[in-house]
Formats: structure tokens, sequence, C-alpha cells
């Protein structure tokens, strides 16, 4: 094997000398002359006709610019899969916070006086809050029956499988929304020209998709909309669709007034009004032998999509896929369904839906477990995926992965038999009562199904005369480390030193679409394409005699030098290709659903204080098998990241719904993890030798979402002996449910 | 530092060193202190996150002390001396602690990096070698989403080290 030069080492975050000196331009550290500052007019009911807007004659209206459904040139939706989401309301409205009209003035001050003075008199209909409600139909407000998308996976007869069952375990387990809470406010500024048509900078996660949303919004031609990628403050999917609608509020009101318009969420707006995690209920029903092996089992998967379909239809997939786990089922039927309230539509979270159904999944192990009379351990041992077998979707298990070995290296990494035989023994005498919990599971990289496919992804690299290289992707950076990561590939692939390599800014006028920045793909699918188009230029250079190899920097920058001379230009592009043999069928549900999986072991011990029932993880061990670790720094940093972000899910961040709003819109009550809540959180890879993307990396930015939140909870159970089934697990919750368990005089 | 009366809504002449310099500007009192560095001295280093100092984003030193600049009024920095985060690097040289959160991984969108940075130079000057338990209390009022912390917990650590190898 050749020893690499630049992967699988800490080089350098392309970005971060201007991170931590503060030179860093975001979308509010950006400012354009005669700038006008935008504001969105909301909906303050969840469903009703609007019957009347008055202004308030005390304003000035004519200094401001007003924008409504009318000024919309094109057609009045956020093209992103269907069009049934409004830019802005025309006449209905569907949630609270929904946009019905936009000011703008050159003083940001005025403007929530001016919001103030509009009042808008609904006619209000009766609107439905949870999934139940929106399932016994009592109001119908989306389509024929309040369902955006339904999934079937069948596989094996799961009807025959009851009658031969030891034991019939049953369980309903649900998941709370989750705020993504990226420390940068979502905004945009926008500037239209008549000849040159829009342009948009912003903090975004996909610049393609806003600019598919413009062209439709505008109706304008792909050439005459422009979007650009500012450094951008934390997105974990929240900023993949909802930057399309601030993008398109600010080109209208810059339209309008003909001056470039900014609109910065304050932090109440972006947590009340975007999007979050989706809601679940999980219901799980399971046949098992008496020895602990799963013979067949349903579960039924439900999410709440909120008012518009938006991404719903494929998060639901991504976690009806997911449900069945890491584990082998033979005969399996899954149903899900994602439905509609009058609430915000939720939408991308880290994890899209798999961190849902993957908790429902890992508390049910344990409630097997139980049931049948097993460690945890030996429940999931007895029940792993195994190479050559199939998954839910009958997708075989090509990799040698051995997830017993897995299990073996995270028990013995978090000492969890000896901790568990600790506590046992001390628990009984101790205020504190500590626990361990397990999650095992699993983590698809990249579109599901034929989705790489239909995007078809291009990427381009270019050769510059001063012989750097310079990546061209729509693929952005908002912490995970895309610039880094992909600049090593390129550097690895032509043999030259990370630093001359560059990537541009995302700019869709001058960056091919190598896709939406979501989906842990773009290291494995991206970075594949990266590595065809620097192999393209490499071989471009021999081919032409201007290098031979091997070749020093300087030879290169010669190459480089003649070549552009000679032709113009130096420029290689790559475009995805399905890899050979790979069947995915789209009716059925059936086939091949990632290219790759990352599967992990994640090991929770928790404190929990039977004076206060605060929760406290007190060590967390997480281990996954990713492929390559392509830069090991960043790669840890991906994993303790969304641990901590799986802490805030399972123990502190509760969305507190009042009729379809956030009513806990602010950091100071909606409560995300601090440092002085965070475990040491033990990260450590596995690399078990596949090769799938870029020199063998799988995707890695989601799986730490999936595990934390089942595994804490499991640890929580096993602390107390009482189970939850739900997070957020809140004391008050523990609290309710403990006291149940106690005598009238408190005693147990 | 005298306004004419509480009812005046006008600007009035503020004066304070800010990175070693000492600066002139005209504010509305009640101003926010964030508005001041960002806006009317183009210090956009400092950065905001909630508006309600919850989050630590735009978190500076006054006098040597951290505050969060979004709920100073700009007329409390009378004659105070401020370090944001333009004023750690000294020309291309990094301070340890900028050094050290770039080397562990302790930035990485970067929106909550320089008030982090900030709040890490305040815990070093007071303690010049932190234990685990100090950072994550000195830590607390700064909120990252990101890194999950671990990696900011190694940059101060490593910084204190470098320090003390001086």
């Amino acid at each position: 094997m050749i020893e690499e030069n630049v992967i699988g080492k800490s080089v350098p975050r392309k970005e971060g000398r201007d991170k931590v000196t503060g030179a860093a331009r975001y979308i509010d550290d950006m400012t354009l002359p005669g700038m006008l500052y935008g504001a969105t007019v909301r909906s303050q009911v969840p469903r009703g006709a609007i019957k009347k807007i008055s202004f308030d004659s005390t304003i000035d209206w004519s200094e401001f610019a007003i924008v409504s459904a009318r000024d919309i040139p094109g057609k009045n939706c956020i093209a992103l899969i269907g069009d049934d989401q409004p830019c802005l309301a025309d006449g209905r409205v569907n949630h609270p916070e929904e946009a019905i009209l936009l000011l703008a003035h050159a003083n940001p001050h005025l403007l929530r006086k001016a919001i103030a003075a509009i009042s808008i008199e609904y006619e209000t209909l009766p609107a439905i809050f949870t999934i139940e409600e929106s399932e016994q139909q009592s109001q119908i407000i989306w389509g024929t029956d309040n369902i955006f998308k339904t999934f079937l996976i069948a596989k094996g007869d799961v009807d025959s499988v009851w009658a031969e069952a030891d034991y019939i375990v049953e369980g309903e387990y649900s998941t709370g929304a989750q705020e993504q809470l990226y420390i940068e406010n979502n905004g945009m500024i926008a500037v239209f020209d008549g000849e040159t048509g829009i342009t948009v900078w912003g903090s975004l996660q996909c610049p393609y998709y806003i600019h598919k949303a413009l062209m439709a919004l505008f109706s304008l031609p792909e050439d005459k909309v422009r979007i650009v990628q500012m450094e951008t403050g934390g997105a974990f999917g929240g900023k993949e669709d909802y930057p399309s609608m601030i993008a398109a509020h600010a080109a209208l009101l810059a339209m309008k007034s003909l001056r470039p318009v900014k609109i910065i969420y304050d932090r109440t707006e972006d947590m009340t009004a975007t999007t979050k995690r989706h809601p679940s209920r999980t219901r799980h029903r399971t046949a098992v032998s008496k020895d602990g092996k799963i013979l067949g089992g349903e579960i039924e998967f439900t999410i709440d999509g909120g008012a518009y379909a938006t991404l719903s239809s494929v998060v639901l997939s991504r976690g009806t896929i997911h449900a069945g786990g890491p584990y082998n089922w033979p005969n399996i039927r899954i149903r899900s369904k994602a439905v509609a309230t009058n609430a915000p539509p939720h939408g991308a979270f880290r994890g899209f839906g798999a961190p849902q159904s993957l908790f429902a999944m890992e508390r049910h192990m344990d409630r097997i477990a139980q049931v049948v009379g097993l460690s945890p351990v030996e429940i999931r041992r007895r029940n792993f995926l195994k190479t050559g077998q199939t998954t839910t979707t009958e997708q075989m298990v090509q990799e040698n992965i051995d997830l017993e070995k897995l299990l073996d290296r995270a028990l013995k990494l978090s000492d969890y038999a000896n901790k568990k035989a600790h506590f046992d023994r001390e628990n009984e005498e101790s205020q504190i009562k500590r626990g361990v919990g397990i999650a095992a599971f699993l983590h698809g990289a990249g579109f599901t199904g034929s989705g790489e496919r239909y995007l078809a992804s291009v990427v381009g690299i270019e050769g510059c005369t001063d012989g750097t290289v310079r990546l061209l992707v729509s693929s952005t950076e908002f912490g995970q480390g895309t610039n880094t990561v992909l600049c090593q590939i390129a550097a690895e692939v032509l043999d030259l030193p990370y630093g001359n390599v560059e990537i541009a800014q995302p700019d869709t006028s001058q960056v091919p679409n190598s896709g939406p920045t979501v989906a842990s793909r773009t290291a494995m699918v991206v970075g594949n394409l990266v590595q065809s188009a620097a192999l393209g230029i490499k071989q471009t250079l021999i081919a032409g005699g201007d290098l031979r190899t091997p070749y020093s920097a300087e030879e290169f920058r010669a190459a480089c030098r003649n070549y552009i001379a000679k032709h113009g230009d130096l420029r290689s592009f790559a475009r995805y290709d399905p890899p050979p043999g790979v069947f995915w069928d789209d009716e059925n549900y059936r086939g091949a659903a990632y290219a790759a999986y990352a599967w992990a072991i994640y090991v929770a011990e928790v404190a929990v204080d039977s004076l206060t029932y605060s929760v406290t993880v007190e060590d967390f061990v997480a281990l996954q098998e990713v492929g390559r670790v392509l830069h090991p720094l960043l790669a840890k940093g991906q994993i303790a990241g969304g641990v901590a972000q799986g802490i805030g899910f399972a123990l502190y961040e509760k969305v507190v719904w009042q009729n379809g709003r956030m009513e806990n819109g602010q950091m100071t009550n909606y409560i995300m993890p601090t440092s002085a809540d965070i475990p040491p959180i033990r990260v450590y890879f596995e690399e078990m030798g596949n090769v799938h993307g870029a020199y063998g990396a799988k995707g890695i930015g989601e799986l730490p979402m999936d595990g934390p939140a089942p595994a804490i909870v499991n640890a929580v159970v096993d602390a107390t002996g009482t189970n939850f089934d739900f997070v957020p697990l809140m004391p008050e919750n523990i609290f309710a449910e403990v006291s149940k368990t106690l005598s009238p005089d408190g005693e147990r | 530092m005298k306004t004419n009366s509480s009812e005046h809504r006008g600007q009035c002449n503020l004066s304070f060193t800010v990175n070693g310099r000492t600066v002139e500007v005209r504010v509305f009192p009640m101003e926010r202190l964030l508005d001041v560095l960002r806006h009317t001295l183009g210090l956009t280093g400092t950065k905001e996150g909630c508006g309600e100092g919850e989050c630590g984003s735009c978190a500076i030193l006054m006098n040597g002390e951290l505050v969060n600049s979004c709920l100073i009024p700009a007329l409390q920095a009378a004659d105070a001396n401020l370090t944001t985060i333009e004023g750690l690097a000294v020309g291309p040289q990094l301070s340890a602690l900028q050094q050290a959160f770039l080397e562990c991984g302790g930035a990485q969108c970067g929106i909550c990096t320089p008030g982090m940075i900030l709040a890490s130079q305040q815990l070093l000057s007071k303690h010049s070698s932190p234990g685990m338990e100090d950072i994550r209390e000195a830590l607390a009022g700064n909120l990252c989403r990101c890194t999950g912390y671990i990696q900011i917990f190694e940059a101060v650590a490593q910084a204190a080290r470098v320090k003390a190898d001086v």
C-alpha cells in the first residue's frame, strides 16, 4: 500500500485561521451601500382565512417597501419536492408564523414598530396539532386525508411468525421536536437588477436548492439567478430548505424597492418560524423465540410533518429504512406515514428521521431483553446483521462487518461489565442511582435509493498558472470540514502539498451543482467525484506530454502553465455515475437503499438523582466504523458534536407547543447542553477495511445523532428500574413515573 | 459622559479603548455595545447569537472582565478598556489560544469561536493551569452547537501548557 501524504492526517482546517481571528465573513458581517433591512409579518393563528389587513395611520407607510403575494412574478411556492408551500400566504394560513407580508426600511429599528402597526383579521378555522388528531381526520388540512406520504417495506411472511413465537413484545415510543439551534441565525442579502437578475448571499447549505426555488418564484432563467454562500455558522439540516424561503423574501423586497435588502432573523423568529426535527411515534410488535432470536415483527412509524409537505417524504423514507436497526429480520413489515398538522413545517435535522425510528428500535431491544430475560448485550449479540444477510429492504450486507467485535470493544472501552455490577450493588443504598445503556445502530450514507442517480452531481477542478488547483463544487462548509476534506482528497490524487489546493466559494455562477450538502454524502459521494476530476487533471497533463511522474510541485506548476498557454484553461469535470449492479426498486421499497452504511455502538453512563430527578450523563463511549477516517481531528469533532446534540435531544431540549406555535423560542428557556453538562465523550473508530467513497470513506456527519438518545434512556431505565419510552426525558417525567410506584406514604 | 435628560434621544460622544486603540464615537446612549463594535467600528468579529446574554457569542473583555456585549449599553463602556477577537493576534502571529483552537479542532462553524476564545483568555488570565472542571465552568456561558465542547477543552488545556512553557 502506498503511503498517503495527506489522507488520514489532521491538516489545518482551510478556513480555520479566519475563524479564530474573527476575520471570517458571515452574512450579518456584510453590508451593501443603500441597503434596506427586511422583516416578515407572520400569521398569529394556526389556521384561518385572512379577512382584512389594516395599516395603522400613525406610520408613514410610504417610507416602507411592502410586499404581498400579489407581487410574486412567478408561481407563489417554494419549489422543493412538491410545490405546496406558499412563499407568502394568499388568503389562507395553515400554521402560526406563516409569512403573510414583507416590509423593508433603511432603519431596522422601525421595522418592529411597523409590524406591530399592522393588524390582520382572520376567520379562524379549527386546527389540529398532534399525530393522533391528524389521524382522526376530524379536520382535513392537507390533501384528502392529511397524509403527505406513506411507505411499506415487506420482507418474508410476517403473518406466519406469531404462531411460532415464544414471546410477542409490543411497545410504543415517541420523540419530540428538536430545534437545530445553530448559533448563527438565518440571514440573507438580496440584490435585484433588471439586466442581470437576482443575486443572493446568505447562510445556507444548498445553493442550488435556492437557485431552483427563485427561478420558479420569479420566472427567471438560470443565468439570471445567482446564489452565493457566505461563511455559515452552523446548519445541521436547519439551513437545508428554509433558506429558500428567506432568500425569496429578501429578493422580493429587493425587486420591489430596487435596493439591496438584508433579512437577519432574531433568535425567536428563527426558533419559532423555521423548521425543526419531526416529532415521531413508533409502534413495535415483535415475535421472539425463547432464546432471544427475532423471528419477525411489525413496525409502524409515523412522523408529524407540520402544515406543508416540504421534505417530509424523504425524512420519512430514511426513518423507515432505518427502523429495523442493525438487526437480522427474517420477516418484517414496516408501515410508515407522514401526517399534516397546523404547525410550521418540520424539516431536515441531522439524522433525518433515523434518530426517531432508531430511538424506538433501541428502546425496544431493551424491552425484548427484559421480556426474554436476557441482558441488553446478549439480545443484541444474538440478532446482529451479519455479512451475507439482508437488511429490511433486502439489501445484502456485502461489507465485512463484525458487529459483535464492535460491541465487545465498546463494552471493554466503557468498562461496562464492572460498572454494571458496581451500580447494581451500590444503587440500593445511594441517593444517586447510576446506570449504563447501550445503543447499536447504522446510518446509510448518501441519498436514499435512486436519489444520487437523480441528482447526477458534477464536480469541477481547475489548474491555475501558479501551480495551484481550485475545486469547483457547490458543497458547502458549515463547520463539518467540507473545505478541508475535499482539498485533502485532491491533494492526495495530484501529489501536491495540501496548501496548493484551494476551494472556490460556493457561487452558482461559478461552480457546478455537486448536489446539496446533506445526507452525510459529501466526503463519500462528492469526495469520489473530486478524486475522479483530480485524476482527470493529472491524466490530461500527462497525456499532453506536459507532465511526467513522479513530479514535484514546481514541475506541476510548469506543466499547468504550459498547458494553459496552449489551450486557454485547464479544467476537469466529473459526473456521478451509479455503481454497476446496484438495484433499487422505488415502487416496492426494495434493494440497495444506500451505497454504504456506517455502524456504531454507543455506551452511556448516567446518574439519576432520586431527590431532584435530574439526570447527568457521566461517561460516554462512541465507537464507530465509518470506513477510512480521512481527517481524524475533524472526524472526532463530528462525533463529539453529534453526541452532544443527542444528549440535548434525550434530556434537555423540549419544544413547548401552544396551538402549533413554539412558546419557548429563546435560548433562555429552550435548553441545549453547555460545557458543564457534557461528560467525557470518548470517540473511537474501527476501520474494517471496506472501500466505498474516496479513499474508503463512508458518511459520518449524521451517524452520531442516532445513538445517544436510546443509549441514555436505556441507562436511565437501568438506573431507575422504570421504563421510559420517549424523549426528551425531563426530570418531571421521571418524577411522575417513579412516584407512581411509591406507596401513598411515600415509601416504596 | 452625560446626556441632557433621560428623554434626550440624540446621540452623544463616547470614548473608549478597543484593542489598544482609543476611539471616539457618536452613539445613542442605550445602543448596545455589540452594535457599536460591529456597525460603528466595523469590528465584525464579535458575533450575535441570541441577543439576550445567553449564548456568549458576543462576549468581549471589558476592563479584563468577560461581558456579553449585547447586554451592555454603550455608555457603560465610557473610558473602558475593551478587547475583542481582532485584538488577540499580533500581526500574523496568532495568540496561544487562537493557535490551540486551530490545532485542536476548537473551531468548527466558527460563530461561537470569538466569544469562546475570549472566555478562555479570561480563564487563563486568572488560572494559569486550569483543571478540567475549571475549564468546563469558565466556558459554561458560551454555547457551542458543533463541537460538543471536547476539542475546545483540549484547546484551552493546550494553550495553558504552551503559555507555561514560555
